[in-house]
């Protein structure tokens, strides 16, 4: 079966040790995490972990019905493609000297970034967008000479009124 | 009222209508013992020899009983001791609840003496634990976890207690024992989708297990097969759930199940699964398991549905509840064929039996002698397997074995423990090597008098991984002859208990009668032939054509 990328949202109760009861379950299960994402949320209680990985559909089934198990896990949901909005934030430092100066700035422009940072010999870029943008700009960068660079790994949220505790 | 800590565990257990628990004393959890000291007239403490023996205890006792089994033990290797009787409980969802003392809050981190991260160290073996920060929480807490560990799918959960925080006080309020989560019953469409499936169906088979037991299943699984006129098989787990005395049931299936039972199983047109998870000792290869097969799951987890085999239909929910359903929609069926095609099977495995065979004759000589409520356990090895294929059970919660994890070592604390659980004699059937893992525990059997024999079939090897060898690896035997110089029976003795000798099952049947008469521990040390193997075996990740039914030097 086809591999495909998949984001889960799940709420988890504002407790010690709980991302590992969730991380160590992806382990013993022997499932990828590609990224991972944990923040507060609308309830003081709750917090969100964002996972994306890669599988198949019935990966996909296995990892939510063992994330369901899990004591502290309070809601899970998939972020379908079609109604999800994804985003991650990327910060990566590039090198700064007067011939590439304007090329970087250009590229910055199109994917609309922003500098953060700015010395003689290096500039910090900050942008948002999905995987695939952030991607790109990076193979941009690539050329101009990326000193260093972190993102935060996805994190999602569904279009509409709903939140996904109550629904 | 104004408790310690370390009462409030005593007084909440007590007030959970635990009446045994099992452990074993030290340093982080004296104060729980004083209290168990000061309320020894309602709550009974079982000092094992080791905390491994006190975890296969309260797992035996809670296999035996259906009730939830309790464990105690100090920090540091107290609790890590009881890392393998908490995951044979795992592999086997067993509700145990293991309590352990830590280090006092202020020093955890600190590599204090006897400290070690227990809640890290049976994250992935338990259903789920806690580390109790507030003596608050304390009272609350263990009744969850107790209510965790009984529903659902049950399994261990494990409570860990810093030092300090059972030495400090807080109101105790007393609670009702916990009512366990009610398992939701199945979806009507669901039923109807299995009445369809049952009603074009020409050969069925049920496959039942653990989950079967836990659900108390066993007299609807008869009704079905009954109606639907087809046969029953059940994974290791769900032995003594259906009498062996019923005709339809074929007895265990799988890589060492009976012939009839597996071959039913490959050739059956509808398998309903019930309370199984579909383990590779069951199915062998699981690309080529019962392909033709149209295939119900029934379960309360359902995290277990295509998790190892896919099926046509999975029924989340109460078994007892789809059952009853699906027996009251169908039709009465007749599938004289399938049952004519069953009888020539069952015809060709009794034809495949060796009458001289000794593991098989003791075993079948002892389920003659013992009483129906007899609880029969096992450790894990050849015994087991003869035991599973050859003890006639006619009482439910009566096989007391590990399956998943197949942990060695686990007979001598079970059989204490389904005792105690029971209330009943245990019988255990062990081998020379996994024996040997936990014999301490003879001690313990003798110190409460447990009513207990123990066969012990001795046969200098060990003999599941060399019949491997044999099979599989040439002949190189590998450090499987155990060179060892142990006289079992002079070792019963020297631990306060019976010993007896047999070569023959004429000495096996005369001497079991007389350990079984004895109101305490006895073992008989029966001496079988090395190269004897577990027959018919479907090798690892095989298939059922390929099952091998006799020696090749026979």
């Amino acid at each position: 079966m086809d591999k495909k990328k998949y984001v889960i949202a799940v709420y988890v109760e504002n407790k010690y040790g709980v991302l590992t009861r969730v991380t160590s379950m992806f382990t013993r299960r022997s499932f990828n995490i590609d990224t991972l994402a944990v923040g507060e949320t609308e309830h003081p209680e709750y917090s969100r972990i964002t996972i994306s990985m890669r599988g198949d559909e019935a990966d996909k089934v296995q990892i939510v019905n063992q994330l369901k198990k899990l004591y502290n896990v309070k809601k899970v949901e998939v972020i379908e493609d079609e109604i999800g909005i994804r985003r991650e934030l990327l910060l990566l430092k590039v090198k700064n000297n007067s011939e590439t100066r304007s090329d970087v700035k250009d590229c910055i422009e199109a994917f609309r970034a922003k500098i953060v940072d700015y010395s003689a010999e290096s500039l910090c870029i900050e942008m948002t967008g999905d995987t695939s943008k952030l991607n790109a700009f990076i193979e941009n960068m690539r050329p101009f000479g990326i000193i260093e660079m972190c993102r935060t790994g996805i994190v999602a949220i569904e279009r509409g009124p709903d939140s996904i505790l109550t629904k | 009222m104004i408790l310690s800590g370390a009462e409030i565990v005593v007084k909440t257990l007590i007030e959970q209508k635990i009446k045994t628990i099992f452990g074993y004393p030290g340093g982080t959890v004296i104060d729980i013992y004083d209290q168990l000291y000061k309320h020894s007239d309602e709550i009974e403490h079982v000092l094992a020899a080791h905390e491994q023996g006190a975890s296969h205890a309260a797992d035996g006792y809670a296999r035996a009983s259906g009730d939830i089994g309790v464990v105690l033990a100090t920090s540091g290797p107290g609790a890590t001791n009881l890392v393998t009787g908490i995951a044979t409980a795992y592999l086997d969802s067993v509700p145990l609840l293991a309590i352990t003392g830590n280090v006092g809050t202020s020093m955890i981190g600190k590599d204090s003496f006897q400290e070690i991260d227990i809640t890290g160290v049976t994250l992935p073996i338990t259903k789920h634990n806690f580390l109790v920060r507030n003596v608050e929480e304390l009272a609350d807490t263990i009744r969850e976890a107790i209510k965790i560990a009984k529903s659902g799918r049950p399994g261990p959960v494990l409570v860990d207690i810093p030092k300090n925080v059972q030495q400090q006080l807080t109101e105790y309020i007393p609670a009702e024992p916990v009512v366990i989560e009610p398992i939701a019953d199945v979806k009507d469409a669901d039923v109807e989708e299995a009445v369809k499936m049952i009603e074009v169906a020409n050969r069925p088979y049920i496959y039942f297990g653990g989950g079967a037991v836990r659900a108390n299943a066993g007299k609807l699984i008869e009704e079905l097969a009954e109606k639907m006129d087809g046969v029953m098989g059940a994974s290791m787990m769900g032995l003594s759930e259906v009498p062996d005395s019923n005709p339809r049931y074929l007895g265990m299936q799988g890589m060492h199940g009976h012939y009839a039972s597996s071959i039913a199983m490959a050739e059956a047109d509808l398998i309903i699964a019930i309370g199984v998870r579909f383990s590779d000792r069951a199915t062998g290869n699981t690309s080529k398991f019962s392909t033709e097969a149209k295939k119900i799951h029934v379960d309360v987890d359902i995290s277990e549905f295509n998790k190892n085999i896919n099926v046509d239909l999975s029924v989340a929910g109460n078994i007892r509840d789809f059952l009853d359903k699906v027996i009251t929609k169908i039709s009465k069926k007749d599938n004289k064929a399938w049952m004519i095609r069953v009888d020539t099977l069952k015809d060709q495995e009794k034809k495949q039996e060796d009458p001289n065979f000794l593991p098989m004759l003791a075993v079948r000589a002892a389920s003659d002698i013992t009483t129906p409520d007899t609880r029969c356990i096992t450790d894990v090895g050849q015994h087991q397997m003869w035991a599973a294929q050859h003890y006639a059970f006619t009482e439910k919660r009566t096989w007391v074995s590990s399956g998943g994890l197949g942990t060695m070592g686990f007979g001598m604390g079970a059989a204490i423990g389904a005792a105690y659980g029971s209330g009943k004699r245990s019988v255990l059937f062990t081998g020379d090597g996994s024996f040997a893992m936990n014999m301490n525990e003879l001690a313990t059997a003798v110190t409460y008098n447990v009513p207990l024999t123990i066969v012990l079939m001795n046969n200098g090897v060990l003999g599941m991984v060399r019949q491997w060898q044999t099979l599989f690896y040439d002949k190189k035997y590998s450090n499987t002859v155990l060179q060892r110089k142990t006289d079992f029976v002079k070792y019963a003795e020297a631990m306060g208990a019976t010993g007896f000798k047999a070569e023959s099952i004429e000495e096996f049947k005369d001497v079991f009668e007389k350990a079984y008469a004895l109101e305490g521990p006895a073992l008989i040390d029966l001496r079988i032939d090395k190269d004897e193997m577990v027959l018919p075996m479907v090798p690892a990740g095989g298939t059922f054509d390929k099952i091998i039914t006799e020696r090749g030097d026979k």
